[in-house]
């Protein structure tokens, strides 16, 4: 407290960083935490395009899967920056998903079958829902307004059963037809009568350009939410998840902050929706069910809450483990442990047979345990404890700051 | 009278059957430092509750520069000028001490809601130098990428303070600066606060230490059983037969 003094004679015009920095340090913090952004970017978009190389070792080189791996990041990282920025944990984000997937199949049934109108329109609607939804849930805090999203997803789920068959088509799901009108398509002089794929100005959406569409709209969302994580905005969602009292006692009407998350995390909900309608033009109520609130919330947990990087991970890995674990069976399992005695076998794989097949979420259930107990910070933790490792193996390495995970 | 930048008149707060406030009247002069002191359970911190907005009095009025204050949301009285320093302190833990104090100067900057998602928080300028200068002010700037977690708990107060300082506030509340430090920090805390006088801002200071109160205070309430017994000058309390009563007579000392 020695010399200090507020009366800022010594203030004038030099700030404290400039006073303090060493020379020429002055405005290159600025510039390097910028460029690293963008260094960020380009790997993860070269790591996106490049999956169908490099994840085909482990069995995952193939459109179907890499899709999925895309919608459902897309999904995990909207999700994260309701729950992992502002920490709020809403159990009903799968409404927003089925809301989606609803929208974009009626863009496909009434205007035309471009991915991207159906897409704008998901982002649109599941945006409108999730003010609605958003609105009277943020009244609530803490487990309360858990409770309150769970609520409006079961009824929504129960709705588009019921009351909203009209739109929804019941259970049999919505799913396009020869007699849909499809507006645009028909002044484009297509016929209308000839069911399509959904594409994106002329490139049909299957296959390998359908994981592209996903994968770009990937790396979009990642840049987004990149922008949201170092703005003012971010901030304010990581400063109200810190102490919310506190914000409000700065002056800060911390409601319609946690509104925009939650809108903003329920059009990318919205997206993901609309991309699974974009790879299979049929939307059904199952989408909406708590089950699917849950693994988002399990995806974004298992990768790391918070970071931006984690729940895409988390999502990829789930979908691969889903992939794999439920596609064993029994004979794949007595073929696995053929090299054991044939008593020690047959008991082997009556244990391991309830994880696998149908039962593979036993063995989600497990993983999850494991993450949670012994890498709270899930697998982002994990890397960076690896990472430091590593580092000071090399260098005798530096600690780290907060809020750095990507 | 007119110069008064705070003024509370027959507040009164029940509790259930507990009246934690009765008909309180104080009023506080611009630019002064206005001490409140009194035993545990007098309801100095219920008074303060009820400045901040996280209390809403049952009657009377509190009227602050020249508006009321009564049935506004804590953020509203704080953009309206009020900045409050917690008994505890009340930071954001997860967050750096620079964003710590860079927040609370968005909030004067931006107002109480404003989406700006896509340019990078650390690079507004104006907001950024404020928060500089503060931290330099309050001897944080060698810690200011550090985690406020991490730090110990005399330095979290002072970043409170800065938080609040930041901000330029017309008024600034301290719960207990100085509840559990030691003597040295009681002693910086002091020196601190003296300067941060010479700016001219308005305070009003709950303490229980005397050495702190007659040492800032240029005028001071006592308070006990929910009411003002009491007012005038450092001198003035010391010499009071009344307010010896409500301190010593009480069995709370």
């Amino acid at each position: 407290m020695s010399e200090s003094v507020l009366t800022s004679e010594k203030g004038i015009g030099r700030s404290p960083a400039e006073r303090h920095r060493p020379k020429g340090d002055g405005m290159r913090g600025f510039m390097s935490s910028s460029r690293s952004d963008y260094v960020i970017l380009a790997i993860f978009a070269l790591a996106v395009l490049t999956m169908p190389v490099w994840l085909a070792p482990i069995g995952a080189g193939y459109p179907d899967i890499l899709q999925k791996f895309a919608i459902f990041g897309i999904f995990a990282l909207g999700f994260n920056i309701l729950f992992g920025f502002s920490g709020y944990l809403s159990f009903g984000h799968a409404a927003f998903l089925g809301t989606g997937s609803y929208a974009a199949v009626w863009m496909f049934k009434l205007l035309s079958m471009n991915a991207l109108i159906a897409v704008v329109f998901a982002i649109v609607v599941a945006g409108i829902f999730a003010l609605l939804i958003g609105y009277v849930s943020l009244r609530r805090s803490g487990i309360y307004f858990s409770i309150l999203t769970l609520a409006f997803a079961q009824m929504s789920y129960n709705l588009a059963y019921s009351v909203l068959t009209p739109i929804t088509n019941g259970e049999t799901g919505l799913q396009t037809s020869r007699s849909d009108p499809r507006i645009l398509d028909t002044m484009m002089g297509a016929d209308p009568h000839i069911l399509r794929t959904p594409d994106f100005f002329g490139i049909a959406l299957q296959g390998w350009p359908g994981f592209y569409f996903c994968a770009i709209l990937l790396i979009l969302a990642f840049f987004v939410t990149m922008r949201i994580k170092n703005s003012t905005f971010g901030l304010m969602l990581f400063a109200i998840k810190s102490n919310q009292n506190r914000m409000n006692y700065t002056g800060f009407s911390t409601r319609p902050y946690l509104l925009a998350a939650f809108v903003i995390s329920g059009m990318y909900a919205g997206l993901a929706g609309g991309l699974l309608a974009v790879t299979d033009p049929l939307a059904g109520a199952d989408r909406m069910q708590w089950t699917a609130s849950g693994e988002v919330v399990l995806m974004t947990i298992l990768g790391g809450v918070g970071t931006l990087l984690g729940p895409v991970i988390g999502a990829a890995v789930m979908k691969y483990l889903e992939q794999i674990f439920s596609s064993f069976n029994e004979g794949f399992l007595h073929r696995s442990f053929d090299f054991l005695p044939t008593g020690l076998q047959d008991f082997v794989v009556t244990i391991v047979s309830p994880f696998v097949g149908e039962g593979w979420h036993l063995t989600l259930g497990l993983l999850f345990m494991i993450v949670v107990i012994f890498l709270p910070g899930g697998i982002m933790e994990g890397i960076a404890h690896l990472t430091r490792r590593f580092r000071k193996g090399e260098t005798g390495g530096s600690g780290q700051t907060a809020r750095t995970g990507h | 009278m007119t110069n008064d930048i705070l003024s509370i008149s027959g507040v009164g707060k029940r509790f259930g059957g507990l009246r934690a406030l009765d008909d309180v009247n104080l009023n506080v002069r611009q630019g002064s430092v206005h001490a409140i002191i009194g035993p545990n359970g007098a309801g100095k911190s219920t008074l303060l509750n009820c400045l901040v907005g996280r209390i809403i009095p049952d009657e009377g009025s509190v009227t602050f520069d020249g508006g009321s204050l009564l049935g506004h949301s804590p953020h509203q009285i704080n953009q309206a000028g009020i900045a409050r320093v917690f008994q505890t302190p009340e930071i954001f833990g997860e967050l750096s001490v620079m964003e710590n104090v860079m927040i609370p100067a968005f909030a004067r900057k931006d107002g109480a809601f404003r989406i700006n998602a896509w340019a990078r928080a650390r690079e507004r300028r104006a907001v950024r130098e404020e928060a500089e200068h503060i931290l330099d002010d309050l001897n944080l700037w060698e810690q200011r990428d550090q985690i406020v977690n991490s730090m110990s708990r005399g330095d979290k107060r002072r970043l409170e303070l800065a938080m609040c300082l930041v901000q330029h506030p017309k008024l600034l509340l301290l719960d207990e600066p100085t509840a559990g430090m030691s003597r040295a920090d009681t002693n910086n805390t002091v020196d601190l606060l003296k300067k941060i006088a010479e700016r001219g801002i308005t305070k009003v200071i709950i303490e229980h230490d005397m050495h702190v109160v007659f040492s800032l205070a240029e005028t001071v309430s006592v308070m006990a059983q929910g009411t003002v017994i009491a007012e005038g000058t450092p001198e003035q309390i010391k010499a009071s037969d009344k307010v010896q009563e409500a301190y010593l007579g009480g069995a709370h000392l």
